[in-house]
């Protein structure tokens, strides 16, 4: 087609280069916004429970009984308290124990994914594990209340099976997808050039994987770690149902601890608008968003540095 | 060749569906029906069967909790509201600031049976004792303590079982059993009745309460007495009603102002023979003498 050098197309050429570059700009407009939507989402979450929190922060809030008190009777006819510290150490307890289990798992299955499986076997194994991450939270909780539960009284012989490690065991299994996913990506991103100037060396498989490959990777497996930490901090149904829901610092495995977000999942629906409680349960919102921003901060940061070099 | 029909089908079936829904609410009511969860089954039996003796009224029912319906009320969004406490003097002071006045209706009792795991060789428990168990500060931790040993139950450890801490059925069995002390931190807060009756029945050690209508037959119910080593009653229909069982509490349905017209009605029918027989089938304790 010659339609460069006619004259009488010239005059449509330019229309529709100027049709495209308003379907350009219209374009660039919405995508822009698309963009900065979510920045403006979290900005305007954070506005709101801060709003919503303030008035216990600056009223009766006493810093040393928020933090370090695990007297938490919102509801109490005596003496309303508000101390979280249980609450605290509910969730860290049972982020910790799901860690433990999640990062082996999680590894183990990044590792295989990763380095040896091939084929068909690659893609049934990836299918998997996601399907792991496609089942909902509250089936978790719900495994948990009903067959852990007794389970767990059968095989430690423990008075109740809602527990550090029942939610923990739930918890690790429900972080396992997200955590493979990036450990597997971070395995893929170490240049083949590193496993073949190793093999060349002599090196067994096992050798390379460990002493090359994981050492390349590390940055990119802390980064799925803590994005599985941030995970479990922000869970919230499962670990309703699967701790016990119990306001106790907890002394081993067994013990049933309450959770941060359970807490607030639990209260919040009865609570009047605007009452103490309700502001005290934003205040927890505030400390979790914290808590789960600096988490996420610290991985995204550790990623970073991967891809940079 | 499919396409076209499909598409004629579709336009069909969504013109009389809206042919339906439009024609339908001409001359329909619908009474907004909310709040305590203890109540919810049972409203939902009421709706149920009202629509079958007044086609023209539809009641919408949902749960939330006590305090969810009463919240509610006070911003009126729901023509009944649904509770298993007394509305607060700061609610009631809260609604008539907003300009609606909460008239209370009993529309029947409710019994809070103490649930037990049925190898718990335990009968009978008194109001005391309950605070022992329950209070913040109590003396029992073991089953020892009261005098029997649960086969099952590793240490005898006394598993508690409590509600989360603004369900009504919370607030009133801890006015019962401790007045205005505190329940023990360390209880096992969980969201719903049903919960608890899941949880009490697979584990021995467990000591759990809720509503007479929530008792399976996995369960065990002790029988209630006001002082250790008095004459103790079960929880039933009859001994809930008449005010024999400790721990009984009516329930309640709040209108703003005196309900007229359909919702009261409505609320007539409820308290009529035919209501108070839905609510016995239930499980719980009707308002006044029926006969079913």
């Amino acid at each position: 087609m010659n339609e460069k050098h006619s004259q009488p197309r010239r005059a449509v050429d330019f229309d529709r280069l100027n049709r495209a570059w308003y379907i350009d700009k219209a374009v660039q407009l919405l995508v822009f916004i698309g963009g900065i939507s979510a920045v403006i989402f979290i900005i305007g979450i954070f506005v709101f429970i801060t709003k919503e929190g303030l008035g216990f922060v600056i009223g009766d809030f006493s810093f040393s009984e928020f933090f370090f008190s695990q007297n938490w009777r919102p509801t109490s006819e005596k003496q309303t308290t508000y101390g979280i510290l249980a609450l605290i150490a509910g969730t860290a307890s049972v982020t910790g124990l799901a860690m433990l289990i999640a990062i082996p798992f999680s590894l183990g299955t990044a590792i295989y994914i990763a380095e040896f499986a091939t084929g068909k076997t690659r893609e049934y194994l990836k299918i998997t594990v996601e399907l792991l991450a496609a089942i909902p939270s509250v089936v978790w909780g719900f495994i948990g209340l009903t067959m852990m539960n007794p389970l767990i009284i059968d095989l430690f012989d423990v008075p109740v099976g809602l527990s550090v490690l029942n939610a923990g065991i739930i918890l690790g299994l429900m972080a396992a997808p997200i955590m493979t996913s990036i450990a597997e990506d971070a395995l893929k991103a170490v240049p083949d050039r590193y496993r073949e100037a190793a093999e060349a060396l002599g090196a067994t498989r096992w050798q390379v994987i460990f002493k090359v490959v994981l050492p390349a990777a590390k940055n990119g497996l802390l980064g799925a770690v803590l994005l599985g930490v941030g995970r479990g901090f922000g869970e919230t149904m499962a670990v309703l149902m699967a701790t016990g829901h119990s306001i106790n610092i907890p002394g081993s495995i067994f013990d049933s601890v309450r959770a941060l977000t359970a807490t607030i999942a639990a209260e919040l629906g009865e609570t009047a608008v605007g009452s103490q409680h309700y502001q005290a349960l934003f205040t927890i919102g505030i400390s979790l968003f914290v808590i789960t921003f600096i988490i996420n901060l610290i991985a995204d940061l550790i990623i970073r540095d991967v891809s940079k070099g | 060749m499919l396409k076209p029909n499909t598409l004629i089908l579709t336009s069909a079936l969504l013109a009389t569906a809206f042919l339906l829904v439009a024609c339908g609410g001409q001359d329909r009511q619908v009474i907004q029906n909310k709040g305590s969860d203890t109540l919810v089954n049972v409203a939902q039996a009421w709706a149920e069967a009202y629509q079958k003796i007044d086609p023209k009224t539809v009641v919408a029912v949902s749960g939330g909790g006590s305090g969810t319906g009463i919240a509610a009320l006070i911003n009126g969004t729901v023509d009944i509201a649904n509770s298993s406490r007394a509305m607060k003097d700061k609610e009631v002071k809260l609604a008539k600031d907003r300009g609606h006045d909460p008239i209370r209706h009993v529309v029947g009792y409710d019994a809070l049976a103490v649930y037990l795991h049925p190898n718990n060789p335990l009968d009978e428990i008194s109001i005391p004792q309950l605070a022992e168990i329950y209070g913040d500060g109590g003396s029992y931790s073991k089953w020892t303590d009261l005098g029997v040993e649960v086969p099952g139950c590793k240490n005898q450890e006394i598993v508690v079982i409590s509600r989360q801490n603004n369900s009504g059925t919370y607030a009133y069995f801890r006015k019962v059993i401790l007045g205005v002390d505190d329940f023990r931190l360390g209880t096992r807060d969980l969201h719903g009745s049903k919960d608890v009756a899941e949880l009490v029945e697979k584990t021995p050690c467990a000591i759990g309460y809720s509503g007479l209508a929530y008792v399976t037959d996995h369960l065990k119910v002790a029988c209630v007495a006001q002082q250790t080593g008095g004459e103790c009653t079960s929880p039933t229909v009859t001994t809930a009603s008449n005010g024999s069982y400790p721990i009984a509490r009516p329930l309640f349905m709040y209108t703003s102002g005196e309900p007229e017209g359909y919702v009261g009605e409505y609320l007539s029918w409820i308290k009529s023979n035919e209501g108070q027989c839905i609510i016995v089938n239930k499980g719980y304790a009707p308002a006044s003498e029926v006969s079913c």
